[in-house]
């Protein structure tokens, strides 16, 4: 039986780790290949580089530090944000990324997921998607981090996404992201009984039982948290134990 | 030193940056020579069986590895691993190295996630040189569709996935193969790794 996975996030620009509530206010704040291996020493299932570079060169920086993290995390390494095409693919799993996940890109080219699936192997293709709730047991996909709705229903899209051969999913509620009350479980629950690849519930862990709640009430494989882990209020492994004290496999 | 195949095949910088990080010398290498020179082989490998044993074929190196396989440690991981068997029925029938009695074939769980991805816990069968010094039921990293049929003798450690699913076969002697990633599972992998070259005499 497989572990329920805990994995980490870490926002990067320009090669740097970066963190705020807009994109004003964002402050650098750390050194992503020591952040990914303190993550490790802690018992991160798994790490998740999200690039927020706007630059072309940025992005060179970006592969340069997976590549640096390939020498020192013996963990899968997960790159998200700004990947466009087949290449951008290529060149992220050449530096040492064991998957890649596209967001907006896919919503706009859905045959970037079908591509990259046929090409890599589902394994590497995640997809990430930001969806909020618009009725009851109803959501919508927006684009370009929460700032565009495409119109699109999160349920038919997550259909259309396993049906395209993504290996994963990595669904961010909007509504509950930054909130820190809990994952988004209603939203959680439909997109995981919808499909049968593996979904990763993003946006809203605030304590320490957020992540039990998501496995317990949802089918959901991995939990992810950025500022929480970042800030130090929780570790990975504090997570892990209450997760376990559960009764919920874990790697410990 | 190690020798690390490298026939065009996936992970490999994965396998290396391990080997590297735990200050072991190894060589990424298509040379029969380096591999006949090498204290211990490894043959990783992410992709589909018919192409990696075309590949393999193609490199001309097949002949040596089967040699040298017996003479010294041999490590198959992932696909390296499936490759140790007698054929494998990826989308056709195609013979492979035959170091381990046994084939490979599709994972049939219709209930079940098929890539077998994720951390998967790590069940003794026999004991193994490759997992002393680790506690019972460590979990190790898996990312796999198709899975290894092989004789009880041959199975060293399984892992549950509907069925068992062969993680870590051997020959009882020098040729070893491991269905998970020794390279991404973390400290226990690591650990297995560094058995693996304790192995061989050059450390």
């Amino acid at each position: 039986m497989l572990a329920k996975r805990i994995i980490p996030c870490l926002d990067v620009r320009d090669g740097k780790v970066v963190k705020g509530v807009n994109f004003e206010g964002i402050k650098e704040v750390g050194d992503p290949v020591e952040c990914a291996y303190e993550y490790n020493l802690q018992g991160a299932d798994e790490i998740v580089f999200y690039d927020i570079t706007a630059s072309h060169e940025g992005r060179g920086v970006m592969l340069d530090v997976v590549r640096e993290t390939a020498k020192k995390v013996f963990v899968p390494l997960t790159v998200g944000g700004g990947i466009k095409t087949v290449d951008d693919i290529r060149d992220t799993l050449r530096a040492g990324a064991d998957k890649v996940s596209v967001n907006s890109q896919a919503v706009q080219n859905p045959q970037l997921i079908k591509d990259g699936a046929d090409i890599f192997g589902s394994q590497c293709i995640c997809v990430g998607i930001d969806a909020k709730m618009i009725a009851d047991n109803k959501w919508t996909v927006y684009i370009n981090g929460g700032r565009i709705d495409m119109k699109l229903d999160l349920i038919e899209w997550v259909k259309k996404i396993e049906q395209l051969g993504a290996g994963e999913i990595c669904l961010n509620s909007i509504d509950t992201d930054g909130v820190r009350e809990g994952f988004d479980i209603p939203m959680l629950d439909a997109v995981c009984r919808a499909v049968k690849i593996p979904v990763i519930a993003s946006g809203g862990a605030g304590k320490l039982s957020d992540f039990a709640e998501a496995f317990i009430k949802t089918d959901c494989s991995a939990a992810l948290a950025a500022s929480l882990f970042h800030f130090k209020e929780l570790t990975v492994g504090e997570v892990k134990q209450d997760v376990k004290k559960h009764g919920i496999p874990v790697r410990i | 030193m190690i020798a690390v195949i490298d026939y065009g095949a996936g992970n490999i910088f994965s396998v290396k940056n391990a080997l590297d990080y735990l200050g072991y010398e190894n060589r990424l290498t298509k040379s029969a020579e380096d591999i006949k020179n090498a204290e211990g082989i490894i043959l990783p490998g992410v992709g589909a069986f018919p192409w990696a044993m075309k590949m393999l074929n193609e490199s001309g190196l097949v002949d040596t590895i089967k040699t040298e396989a017996k003479k010294k440690p041999f490590l198959g991981i992932c696909l390296g691993m499936q490759l140790l068997f007698d054929k494998g029925f990826e989308f056709e029938e195609c013979g492979g190295l035959g170091l381990i009695s046994g084939h490979v074939d599709k994972m049939d769980e219709p209930d079940l996630v098929i890539p077998h991805m994720g951390w998967n816990k790590l069940e003794k069968n026999h004991d193994c040189p490759l997992l002393e010094g680790l506690s019972d039921n460590e979990y190790v990293y898996f990312v796999h569709s198709y899975k290894a049929f092989c004789e009880d003798e041959n199975l060293y450690a399984y892992c549950e996935y509907g069925h068992k699913v062969s993680a870590l076969v051997s020959d009882g002697k020098t040729v070893f193969g491991a269905q998970f990633h020794p390279e991404k599972s973390g400290e226990t992998g690591l650990k297995i790794l560094k058995n693996f070259v304790g192995m061989t005499s050059n450390i």
